[in-house]
């Protein structure tokens, strides 16, 4: 091993790498915020969402999965790629159905986060208003599906760390959903329990503790307060208390 | 802002919204004062003038749930030359749209007929009720919006930020803090 330093050009400045680093990671530790929504700083890269595009020596790739590599030129913050990001985060807003002022996550949301981070004010295209029920049948969660941006990151937890395969995503393109690992497809009838990670990975207001909802006045949390980059960057130093985000 | 420019004509609506909106653009309090020096009211709920003339700028809350609804939101674009979809119902619909995925005669039977407490109900039928539409949509699914002013309701702050900044002229820009979706 070479004590020799790594690093790459991030929109033309010097980012220090350790080997084995992605792009976005690297890129957080030296205090640089790249907008993220199926990223988790405690599980494997997913790359589904592609709000973490980056340019790599001029070819677009997701800096969560791309290994940061000595020498390459990265480019971040251009008006295409800011433009691409908020589009991406337009696209979730209208495929699903997202009203956050009656939604329990508002405030604690990574979706509405970065839509604020990026200044999205508007879906931009004609929404789809799919037709998605809730389910409500297990006594202490309801699922929420108006809202899931597909990021897996709920499918990753149940099987990585509870081991119970509760969560699983079916179908293609528009039609792609959530589904539960039940032959009734109710929530009620998996194994899933209030303390599994799964719990608590959400990046939105899907899978939720009945009872609990507003017991966060709206205006005093984790957004309301602080800025999506604010927080992935303190939790790229190590993840929050709670697990989010 | 030169107080001797000539005042922006301003017009207001509210279509399937709650007025909240239209409160929160009181909640700038005295502001209004100073405000006034530099706009002012074409058709609006705060003047009772029914139609809107020609006008630099439209500020609409509410989405469409309505066919009058999709008249009033015409008659406003073809009037005003900056057009504004004001808070969360405006821009995405908001909480009317949340009947979006269930069947209009299904929703008005329930409400009507056969919910809970209804007793000799009857669907309302008066030829002077605007006719529902299948789904509740934001402006933007109808006419050209210029800006967007997210919140349930928009903050006053927001709303003072984004016609400050129209009246001077420049390209409204809310910052972090002043955009928020609830
Ligand atoms: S999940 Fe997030 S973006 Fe969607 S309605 Fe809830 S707060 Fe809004
Ligand atoms: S339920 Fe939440 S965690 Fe699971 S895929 Fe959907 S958005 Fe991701
Ligand atoms: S955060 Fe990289 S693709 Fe989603």
């Amino acid at each position: 091993m070479s004590d020799e330093r790594k690093t790459f050009t991030l929109d033309g400045q010097d980012v220090e790498f350790t080997e084995g680093q992605t792009i976005l990671q690297a890129a957080l530790a030296s205090g640089t915020y790249v907008p993220s929504l199926c990223y988790h700083p405690e599980f494997r890269p997913h790359g589904s969402c592609k709000v973490c595009t980056v340019k790599v020596n001029g070819r677009t790739t997701a800096s969560c999965t791309t290994p940061a590599t000595a020498g390459d030129t990265v480019e971040l913050a251009t008006d295409d790629l800011k433009d691409l990001r908020k589009n991406l985060v337009q696209f979730l807003f209208t495929e699903g159905n997202h009203f956050c002022p009656s939604c329990e996550q508002s405030g604690n949301c990574q979706l509405q986060a970065v839509g604020y981070e990026l200044g999205v004010v508007s879906g931009h295209y004609n929404p789809l208003f799919p037709s998605r029920p809730v389910d409500a049948s297990h006594p202490d969660v309801l699922l929420e599906l108006n809202r899931c941006i597909l990021c897996e990151l709920c499918v990753r937890a149940s099987a990585l760390v509870d081991r119970k395969h509760v969560f699983s995503l079916s179908g293609r393109g528009i039609t792609k959903h959530l589904v539960v690992n039940a032959e009734s497809g109710r929530l009620a009838d998996t194994n899933l329990s209030v303390e599994d990670k799964a719990m608590s990975v959400c990046p939105v207001g899907v899978i939720l503790r009945k009872r609990r909802g507003f017991r966060v006045p709206i205006g005093e949390r984790t957004f309301d307060t602080h800025t999506a980059s604010e927080i992935a960057l303190a939790g790229a130093r190590g993840p929050t208390e709670d697990g989010a985000p | 802002m030169s107080a001797a420019r000539k005042k922006l004509r301003v017009a207001t609506t509210s279509l399937a919204g709650c007025f909240g909106c239209h409160m929160s653009l009181l909640d700038i309090d005295e502001r209004l004062v100073e405000l006034l020096e530099y706009i002012e009211l074409d058709a609006s709920p705060l003047t009772d003038k029914k139609h809107v003339g020609p006008c630099d700028l439209g500020i609409v809350e509410g989405g469409l749930c309505n066919a009058e609804n999709v008249h009033v939101l015409r008659e406003f674009r073809k009037h005003c030359k900056i057009l504004v979809a004001f808070g969360a119902c405006a821009v995405n619909g908001g909480l009317p749209a949340q009947r979006n995925h269930l069947d209009i005669r299904d929703c008005l039977q329930t409400v009507y007929l056969t919910g809970l407490g209804v007793e000799r109900g009857f669907i309302p039928n008066d030829p002077e009720l605007p006719l529902p539409l299948a789904q509740v949509h934001p402006l933007h699914d109808v006419v050209k919006i210029d800006y967007f002013l997210p919140g349930c309701p928009p903050s006053a702050e927001a709303i003072w930020q984004f016609l400050t900044d129209l009246v001077a002229g420049r390209t409204p820009q809310l910052g972090h803090g002043l955009i928020h979706y609830d």
